[in-house]
């Protein structure tokens, strides 16, 4: 595989696009994540968010473009070569996406049983504990993931997902569906996490506060394109009428 | 002047019928591809799973917990049935043999009909019910939830973890559960026979495997072994493909069932000109 990224770009995409039958979803995007970034991506329900980070994790696959994820273009892979990306890229699904039919311990256990089989059961044990201290939990092993609150289910599949030491998280809205004072808590873990495991990140939301508290940059979505990309001020400065829609609420505050 | 402006009602007439008739030709093939592409999506699923059901690294533990979930919690189910079947065979063909007196013969017929048909149709049918629907709901709301995807972004072959083991313990299960199903019917006619007769359970034992042979244990067991495949690759293949919306879940348990009960009357039928023809 040939190297096209520099050391510092983790995730470089270039004329992305997937269309569903008729449907265009994503019409050209490029985009890159550094190392160690928090980049968020904005845009209306439906722009085709989701359908972005999913083709990074290539659980959907694009019909043409590269996606290039610390030097290796996924769109051409193998079975097991992705495997072997994918256990550098840790994924927060919407849904939270937890087992339901393994309790908590097991859901934890699960990925690393199976991504780093060199572990013993203790150590497997001790990082269970670890992860779950990390994101601010305690006394929920053997818990059902149906006897969590939505707060926890996220903190745990968020556990879940950080426990191989992932070098790029994606998060796909992980704060949706939370009160407001939980969705801060989740944001402010992103940040945590960010700099305990120095990931790098692209979150997916339309949480503006959630953007307030993680963006380094962000990339606005419209019709399946780019329609803009800079630093949080630049967005809250900016006099175009579809982003202040955005970030309108936030200056009423 | 009128014949020009025939020429152009009648162009436009045709132009109208071509852009019609084109319409419904795009229409038409949009649909067979849909079909085309649902036959190969089948064909690549049973590719994907004979592939992975032969390679390293089985799922042991969730095979067992699968074999658990389909034989033991089907248990009280096929015990009921199989006894009423029996049962239920025995009380109404008695009168019918008494006129023909032939009614000695009584446990024989029930016990080949039941080796031969009933028991493996009628459980194979209950669990289609049971475990199609189980699968294709579970699945389903695996996918809608996108655990599946998070199977697979940690790596996990959802084939491998989910789809092989379900199959294979339902190919090894069904055929275990309709030995006891004929065993719990052939009980079930000896409650039937002593009902309205007297017979003692050895003389009717020998009496009803007096005339079964051991090729017309074979082929029923052989064809039990299919209606557990069929079952398990019809409830898995619903619930993996399911949409993703929560209704898509009833959709694929729904479908499982009724797609699994017809292929196995039809593997039956074909098991049957097999068998018919081979021996």
């Amino acid at each position: 595989m040939k190297k096209e990224t520099t050391p510092q770009t983790v995730i470089e995409i270039k004329n992305l696009q997937k269309n569903f039958g008729n449907l265009k979803v994503l019409n050209d995007i490029s985009l890159h994540l550094n190392k160690q970034e928090n980049l968020v991506v904005l845009g209306k329900s439906g722009t085709g968010k989701s359908v972005l980070i999913k083709c990074i994790a290539r659980l959907l696959k694009a019909d043409s473009g590269t996606i290039t994820i610390l030097g290796q273009e996924v769109n051409n892979l193998k079975s097991n070569e992705l495997n072997e990306i994918r256990k550098k890229i840790g994924f927060l699904f919407q849904s939270g996406a937890l087992y339901d039919s393994m309790t908590v311990k097991e859901n934890l256990e699960f990925p690393l049983r199976r991504i780093k089989k060199d572990l013993s059961d203790a150590e497997i044990d001790k990082k269970v504990q670890e992860t779950l201290e990390n994101v601010g939990l305690k006394d929920v092993l053997n818990k059902m993931p149906s006897e969590l609150s939505g707060g926890m289910r996220k903190r745990i599949s968020l556990a879940r997902t950080i426990i191989i030491d992932p070098e790029i998280m994606l998060y796909d809205e992980p704060t949706t569906g939370l009160d407001p004072v939980t969705a801060r808590e989740i944001s402010e873990l992103i940040n945590d996490i960010q700099k305990k495991y120095k990931t790098a990140s692209i979150i997916i939301t339309h949480d503006m506060e959630c953007v307030r508290i993680v963006a380094d940059r962000i990339i606005m979505l419209k019709e399946g394109d780019v329609y803009k990309e800079g630093t949080l001020k630049e967005f809250e400065n900016s006099k175009d009428e579809f982003i202040n829609a955005f970030f309108q609420t936030k200056k009423q505050n | 002047m009128k014949k020009i402006i025939s020429i152009k009602k009648i162009k436009e007439f045709t132009t109208h019928k071509t852009i019609a008739i084109s319409n419904k030709s795009i229409e038409k093939s949009s649909k067979i591809s849909i079909f085309l592409t649902d036959i190969s999506n089948v064909f690549l699923f049973l590719v994907k799973v004979f592939k992975n059901t032969f390679s390293r690294e089985f799922e042991f533990k969730e095979f067992l917990k699968q074999c658990y979930q389909i034989g033991n919690k089907s248990f009280a189910l096929i015990s009921v049935t199989g006894t009423i079947i029996g049962l239920v065979l025995t009380i109404q063909s008695r009168p019918v043999l008494i006129k023909f007196g032939a009614v000695n013969m009584l446990p024989n017929m029930v016990s080949i009909s039941l080796i031969r048909e009933m028991g493996p149709v009628i459980t194979a049918l209950i669990c289609a019910g049971k475990i199609g629907s189980s699968m294709g709901a579970e699945l389903g709301s695996m996918r809608v939830t996108e655990q599946i995807d998070a199977l697979e972004v940690s790596s996990a072959n959802p084939i491998k973890y989910l789809i092989v083991p379900r199959v294979l313990a339902a190919t090894l299960m069904i055929p275990l559960l309709t030995i006891y199903a004929d065993a719990l019917g052939l009980l079930g006619s000896w409650i039937g026979t002593n009902i309205k007769g007297d017979l003692n359970f050895v003389l009717f034992i020998s009496q009803a495997f007096g005339k079964v042979d051991f090729m017309d244990f074979i082929p029923a067991v052989i064809k039990s072994f299919f209606f557990g495949s069929v079952i398990g690759l019809v409830g898995c293949y619903k619930g993996f493909n399911a949409g993703r919306g929560t209704e898509s879940v009833g959709i694929a348990a729904n479908t499982a069932v009724v797609t699994a009960s017809f292929l196995v009357i039809l593997v039956d039928l074909i098991a049957v000109q097999i068998t018919d023809l081979l021996l």
